[in-house]
């Protein structure tokens, strides 16, 4: 240690791979091996610094937010809100009224769909999504379009899963009243071009919504560099825990949507000739919140600072790149989901073994990975298979992991032989 | 208390050579011409989708039985073996054989004095709680398609 160089050492020290004694769940042996957790695009293990902000604040700080003189009042606002204030530094809001707590990308993206589309929608307007899309990404979309008489148009993807740009770039004109992408696809790891859509959506005045759900725990987010006008993303996809999530939203856009939900917080008076609703971003905040999940999940977004969101993006990225060239060695081996720009996602199929028989077996190895559609069957129905297994990636793994994925394989292929 | 951890042991009992067979070379697989009761299981968990075709004589007895569609090895196999075990059973004794393999299948009772015959390969599946839905998914929609009943029979 003491020929090398201080600097190469620090350096050396905030490599994620180095990581994994922060995520006390990777300790444990699972069926008698220890385990290999490739299944984070599902959702990701905790650092401890997660849960213990989150018990810290049940044991000593719990209260109701916003509505209470007493000191644990106070201070279980003062977490609350400093949790805003993290995630608004960490994806760069202009402002702290901009990030609405949300269940997670799921009831953002229903959010946009009821208070943003469903008032202004007629009959012969459009929206544009694309076929990877997560299906949260797809049926708030169908629904609005029932109640409304809106139609729904979809941009294909080819035979490596990355959208045909010049197909959904054609479905954009002034009858389109939003579009809706995931910036990186759950079931196929595609990066999508998210800049240079909204560009090209915004010159023709289309708002977007950006599904991000499988992009901030891997690589740096920023809305205002995007210039999206919406950006969805969950808690317990970034470390952080389930149940809470978040809602980005252009201050313009947010203050030009009546509230979705009414009840306590959302207000700032009710009486029975009316009510006048809160300020933002607390007018879609209605009810007591998931106090204790903001506060994990800030704490997720403090230990992520802590590493830097580029050092996680290089080293996934040479994970993901050692997986793809060890998976391909494998006989029989079938790779769903090759485009040129990826991200943490391995889905695939091997020989004839359903992915469900492989899901076992490798479990059975100490392997978790998912099996299934992944809740994207437009997907599978367009490689016209029933599902995939799929590998994933986060800041926690390390090529250690990838050969015991990769033995296991093997051994699959022999139970099938 | 956490359950003990599947063994090796446990896993070939899973995918035994009947099971990895009857999922590779399905028997009775396809339509039959003209069905008398059909029914479809879906496992919403994973997607699995299989229809079974039945053909009943007027007395009950069940002269045919085929199925189709697509699933894992555990579901194609248990399938495949359902309509070899229900040919020639009267619709009765199906659907009574159909509660002994749920049973034996789930654990919930011990199956005493039934013999499962081959069906028995299938029970490997009980120290593979994940996997218990697989085994029963046609079995679902043989009892479905019995009792008439057009809804779709779903594992959960
Ligand atoms: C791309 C994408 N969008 C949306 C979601 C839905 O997220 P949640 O279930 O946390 O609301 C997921 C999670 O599976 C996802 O991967």
């Amino acid at each position: 240690m003491s020929e090398q160089e201080p600097r190469i050492a620090e350096l050396h020290a905030a490599q994620p791979g180095d990581r994994r004694a922060d995520f006390p769940a990777l300790d444990q042996q699972i069926n008698g091996h220890s385990l290999v957790y490739l299944d984070s695009a599902a959702s990701s293990q905790a650092p401890t610094a997660v849960i213990d902000a989150v018990a810290s604040y049940q044991q000593n700080d719990h209260a109701n937010v916003h509505r209470g003189v007493h000191t644990l009042s106070h201070r279980a606002t003062e977490a609350y809100e400093g949790a805003r204030d993290l995630v608004k530094s960490f994806v760069n809001a202009s402002t702290r009224s901009e990030v609405v707590f949300t269940r997670g990308t799921t009831e953002a993206i229903n959010l946009v769909a009821q208070s943003f589309c469903r008032p202004v929608l007629k009959p012969g307007d459009r929206i544009v999504i694309t076929h990877l899309e997560h299906h949260s990404n797809i049926v708030p979309w169908q629904q609005v379009c029932e109640q409304t008489g809106a139609e729904l148009l979809v941009a294909s993807i080819d035979e490596k899963g990355q959208i045909n740009i010049a197909e959904l770039i054609g479905m954009l004109d002034e009858r389109v009243r939003i579009l809706a992408i995931a910036h990186v696809s759950n079931a196929l790891g595609s990066i999508l071009p998210v800049r240079e859509l909204v560009e090209k959506a915004h010159s023709l005045d289309i708002p977007v919504l950006i599904d991000g759900a499988q992009a901030v725990p891997h690589m740096p987010v920023d809305v205002l560099d995007l210039d999206c006008d919406f950006y969805a993303f969950s808690g317990h996809k970034m470390f952080g825990p389930t149940g809470i999530g978040v809602l980005y939203g252009k201050e313009a856009r947010l203050e030009s949507m009546p509230p979705w939900q009414g009840g306590g917080d959302m207000i700032l008076e009710v009486s029975f000739d009316g009510t006048t609703y809160n300020e933002l971003p607390y007018k879609f905040e209605a009810g007591t919140p998931n106090i204790s999940g903001a506060i994990g999940l800030g704490a997720a977004v403090r230990y992520l600072q802590g590493i830097g969101m580029d050092v996680i993006a290089r080293h996934e990225q040479e994970i993901l790149d050692y997986m793809t060239s060890e998976l391909n060695k494998v006989d029989g081996m079938r790779l769903i989901g090759t485009a040129d720009e990826k991200a943490s996602v391995q889905s695939f199929l091997l020989d004839d073994i359903h992915p469900h028989d492989l899901g076992t077996i490798l479990d059975h190895q100490g392997v978790a990975i998912r099996t299934g559609h992944h809740c994207a069957m437009p997907v599978m129905n367009r490689f016209g298979i029933p599902g995939t297994a799929r590998a994933s990636l986060a800041l926690y793994n390390n090529r250690d992991d990838i050969d015991r994925l990769v033995e296991s394989l093997n051994a699959a292929r022999k139970i099938f032989s | 208390m956490a359950a003990a951890a599947p063994s090796q042991e446990e896993l070939r009992g899973l995918y035994r050579e009947l099971i990895l067979d009857h999922a590779r070379n399905p028997r009775n697989f396809g339509k039959l011409a003209e069905p008398s009761h059909l029914a479809e299981g879906i496992n919403p968990l994973c997607g699995d989708k299989l229809k079974v075709y039945l053909q009943l004589k007027e007395d009950g007895q069940i002269a045919d039985a085929s199925f189709e569609g697509s699933g894992c090895a555990i579901s194609v196999a248990s399938a495949s073996l359902l309509t070899e075990a229900v040919i020639g059973m009267t619709k009765d004794d199906a659907v009574g054989f159909f509660s002994a393999v749920i049973n034996s299948l789930t654990g919930t009772e011990g199956v005493k004095n039934f013999d499962l015959g081959k069906l028995a390969a299938l029970q490997g599946v009980r120290e593979f709680p994940a996997r218990v839905k697989c085994a029963t998914l046609a079995w679902h929609a043989l009892n479905a398609a019995i009792h008439d009943d057009q809804q779709t029979a779903t594992t959960e």
